[in-house]
C-alpha cells in the first residue's frame, strides 16, 4: 500500500519543477507547458485527497480543471499565433512593449 | 507490492519527463516529454481509484490539448532557444525559489502526515462511474453547465484571436472573418501581404 | 491469479495471431486486387494464382530495401515515429469482446482480453495517441512536404475524433455503461445501426478520417505532397506505417461492428452453434470463442472491403473542404443523433 504522502510529495515536486520552468524559460510555448505541468500536479493532489477522503469531489474538480485547461490552452495558443504574426517571435523577452 | 512498484516506475517517469519539459531547449521535445508526463500521471490516477479520470486525461489532455501545442509549435516553426549568458543569475534564483517552494510544501505535508494515516481499501463506490456521474449531475450541475459555457466562450475567443486581418483593417462584427472573404482581388497590397 | 494471467495471454495470442497478424498480408492483396478490378484491369496476377503471393513479395522487398535516414533529420523523433504508429494500433483491440462470458473449468472467463469497466473510453484514449506518430514523422523528417502532411494530419485527426466520440456517446446512452460487453448485450433485440443510422454514418466517416484513408488521406496525399508525412521513410519504417494503417482500420472496423452491428453476436446464432458443437469435438468455451470470433471477423471483413471500395471510388477532399465537413456537418449531425437517442431513451423506446 503506497502511503498517500508519497503522492502528495510527488505532486509538490512536479509543481516545483513547473514553477522553475515558468520562471526561467524565455520561449512562450515552454512557459505554457510548465503551467500545464503545474495544473497536472494540482490534479494529482486532488485525486489523492479524493482517495484519502473517499469522496468524489476531488475527481469532479479535476474534470473541471481539465476543461478549464483546455479552454486556456486554446485561447493562449490563439494569442501566441496573433502575437507571432505581428512580432515574428515568441521569445517573451522580446515581446516587451508594455515593459517599464 | 505491485502497487508500490508501479507507483515508483511511473512517478520516476513523471519526474524525469517533467525535468525534460522544463530543461530541454527544443520546444518539440518539451511537448513530447509533457505527453510522457501526462500519461504517467494518468496511470497514477488509475492507481488512486479514478480510472475514468485517468482515461479522460489521456483522451482530452494528451489526445487533443498537447496535439494543439505541437500544431502551433510546428506551424510557427519555433526554433531552439538560444543560450544567453544573462540568464544564469535569474535561472539560479528561480531554481532556488522552486526548490524552496517544494521543500516548504513537502515539509508541511509530511509534518501533517506523520500521524500514520491508513488508507481504506479502495471501495467500488469510489471507483464506479455511476456514483461519479450521479454526483456530477446532482451536486455539480450548475458548475457543469458553466464549464460548458466557458468552453463555448473559449472557442469563440480562439477563433476571433487567430483570424487573419490585413494590415490597417480591423475585424468588424458583421464580417468577423473578413480575411477569408474574397473581395477586391485587384488590390496589389493584398497580393503582397500574402 | 495465475489462471487469469494464462487466460489473458491465450486470448491475447489468439487476437494478435489470428486477427491482427493475418490482417496486413490479406489486406495488401485485397487492396491491390480490388484496386485493379475497380479500375478495369487485372491487378496482381503473376505471383501465384490470382496474385496471392504478392504480399510475400512485398514483404521481402521491404526487408531488403535500403534504410535511408535524411542527414538533417531530427534523429530521435524520426526513428520513434514508426514505432509510435504501431503501438496504439496494436493495443486498442484488447477492449473488444469476441464472445459472452464462458465457463472454463468452473470459473467464469470473459471473452475480452482486458475486462475494464471503462472499455470504450480507454479504447478512444489510446486511439487518440496515434496522432503523435504522424506529427512527429512530419516534423522529424526535415522536409517541407512532410511538415505540411504532419500539420494537416494533426488538425484532421483531432477534429474528426470529436465527431467520432459523440457518435460513441450516443451509443452508450441507452446502455449506461462503458463496457463493450454490455453494449453487445444490449443489441440482442435490434442492432444499433437501425435506430442510430445517423450516428453510424458519422462514425463511419470519422473512422475514414481517423485512419487517413481516402477520401481523407490528405496527410499522405500522393498527388499533392509526394507522400506526405512518410515521404522520407523507406523499407521497414515505411512498412510500419503501412501496417499500422491497416491494423488501425481493422480495430476501428471492429469497434464499429461492436457498437452498431452487434459485435460477436448474430441474434443467438453463435451461442446455438456452440451449444450444438460442445461435447462433440471440444469444450463449449472453445467453440463459443471460435464462433464469436468468426462472426466478428466477418463483420470486420465487410467494413474492410468497404474501406477499399471507397478508396478507389472517390476523389480526395481538399483540406478546407475536409475541415468544413468535420466541424460544420459531422459535429452537428452527431449532436442531433445524441439528442435523438437521449429523447428516445427517456421515452422508453430504446
Amino acid at each position: 500500500m503506497v502511503p498517500i504522502s508519497w503522492y502528495l510529495l510527488l505532486a509538490a515536486l512536479l509543481f516545483a519543477i513547473g514553477t522553475v520552468g515558468a520562471l526561467t524559460r524565455r520561449n512562450g510555448i515552454t512557459i505554457f507547458l510548465s503551467i500545464e505541468l503545474m495544473l497536472n500536479s494540482v490534479n494529482l493532489t486532488l485525486i489523492a485527497y479524493s482517495r484519502l477522503l473517499g469522496d468524489h469531489t476531488g475527481q469532479l474538480v479535476v474534470l473541471f480543471v481539465l476543461a478549464v485547461a483546455a479552454a486556456e490552452a486554446a485561447v493562449g495558443l490563439a494569442l501566441f499565433i496573433a502575437v507571432f504574426r505581428h512580432r515574428r517571435t515568441i521569445d517573451l523577452n522580446r515581446v516587451n512593449l508594455l515593459r517599464w | 507490492m505491485i502497487e508500490t512498484l508501479v507507483f515508483l516506475v511511473f512517478a520516476g517517469l513523471a519526474v524525469g519527463s517533467a525535468l525534460l519539459v522544463v530543461l530541454h531547449r527544443n520546444p518539440v521535445y518539451s511537448t513530447v516529454s509533457l505527453v510522457v508526463t501526462l500519461v504517467s500521471i494518468a496511470v497514477l490516477f488509475v492507481l488512486l481509484g479514478a480510472p475514468f479520470i485517468g482515461a479522460l486525461q489521456v483522451l482530452v489532455y494528451t489526445g487533443a490539448i498537447v496535439v494543439l501545442f505541437l500544431f502551433v509549435v510546428m506551424l510557427l516553426n519555433i526554433g531552439r532557444e538560444e543560450i544567453a549568458g544573462e540568464r544564469s543569475l535569474l535561472q539560479k534564483g528561480a531554481a532556488a525559489a522552486g526548490a524552496g517552494i517544494f521543500l516548504l510544501m513537502g515539509a508541511g505535508l509530511l509534518w501533517r502526515q506523520t500521524s500514520s494515516v491508513t488508507l481504506d481499501e479502495l471501495s467500488p463506490e469510489l471507483v464506479s462511474l455511476r456514483a461519479l456521474a450521479g454526483e456530477l449531475f446532482a451536486r455539480y450541475l450548475l458548475t457543469f453547465e458553466l464549464v460548458g459555457l466557458l468552453l463555448l466562450v473559449a472557442v469563440i475567443a480562439a477563433t476571433v484571436l487567430a483570424a487573419r486581418t490585413r494590415p490597417g483593417e480591423r475585424l468588424s462584427l458583421d464580417r468577423p472573418f473578413a480575411a477569408e472573404v474574397d473581395d477586391e482581388p485587384s488590390r496589389p497590397a493584398a497580393a503582397e501581404e500574402r | 491469479m495465475v489462471f487469469d494471467l494464462i487466460a489473458t495471454l491465450i486470448k491475447l495470442g489468439v487476437f494478435l495471431g489470428l486477427f491482427l497478424g493475418l490482417v496486413a498480408p490479406i489486406m495488401v492483396w485485397v487492396e491491390r486486387k480490388a484496386a485493379g478490378l475497380f479500375q478495369d484491369r487485372p491487378g496482381p496476377n503473376r505471383l501465384g494464382p490470382f496474385g496471392l503471393f504478392q504480399p510475400l513479395a512485398d514483404a521481402l522487398k521491404f526487408f531488403f530495401k535500403e534504410d535511408v535516414t535524411p542527414a538533417a533529420a531530427d534523429r530521435p523523433l524520426f526513428l520513434i515515429a514508426p514505432a509510435l504508429a504501431v503501438l496504439p494500433a496494436l493495443t486498442t483491440f484488447v477492449f473488444l469482446p469476441f464472445g459472452p462470458d464462458v465457463e472454463v473449468g468452473g470459473r467464469v472467463v470473459p471473452l475480452i482480453v482486458a475486462d475494464a469497466s471503462a472499455g470504450v473510453l480507454l479504447f478512444l484514449a489510446i486511439a487518440s495517441l496515434s496522432v503523435y506518430s504522424l506529427v512527429l514523422a512530419g516534423y522529424g523528417s526535415n522536409n517541407k512536404y512532410s511538415l505540411l502532411g504532419g500539420l494537416r494530419a494533426s488538425a484532421q485527426l483531432i477534429s474528426y475524433e470529436l465527431a467520432m466520440t459523440l457518435a460513441v456517446v450516443a451509443v452508450l446512452i441507452p446502455v449506461a455503461s462503458f463496457h463493450l460487453g454490455d453494449v453487445v448485450a444490449a443489441q440482442q433485440r435490434m442492432w444499433n445501426v437501425v435506430p442510430q443510422a445517423i450516428g453510424f454514418l458519422v462514425f463511419l466517416v470519422a473512422a475514414f478520417a481517423e485512419t487517413n484513408r481516402l477520401p481523407f488521406d490528405l496527410p499522405e496525399a500522393e498527388s499533392e505532397l509526394v507522400a506526405g508525412f512518410h515521404t522520407e521513410y523507406s523499407a521497414m519504417r515505411f512498412a510500419s506505417f503501412f501496417m499500422s494503417e491497416y491494423v488501425s482500420m481493422t480495430t476501428l472496423s471492429a469497434l464499429a461492428a461492436t457498437l452498431y452491428l452487434g459485435g460477436w453476436s448474430l441474434f443467438g446464432l453463435p451461442e446455438w452453434a456452440a451449444a450444438r458443437m460442445a461435447g462433440l469435438l471440444g469444450p463449449h468455451w472453445l467453440w463459443m470463442g471460435l464462433f464469436g470470433l468468426t462472426v466478428l471477423m466477418a463483420k470486420v471483413a465487410l467494413f474492410m472491403f468497404f474501406y477499399v471500395w471507397v478508396r478507389w471510388t472517390f476523389p480526395r477532399f481538399r483540406y478546407d473542404q475536409l475541415m468544413r465537413l468535420g466541424w460544420k456537418v459531422l459535429l452537428p449531425l452527431a449532436l442531433v443523433n445524441v439528442i435523438w437517442v437521449a429523447a428516445a431513451t427517456l421515452a422508453g423506446w430504446l
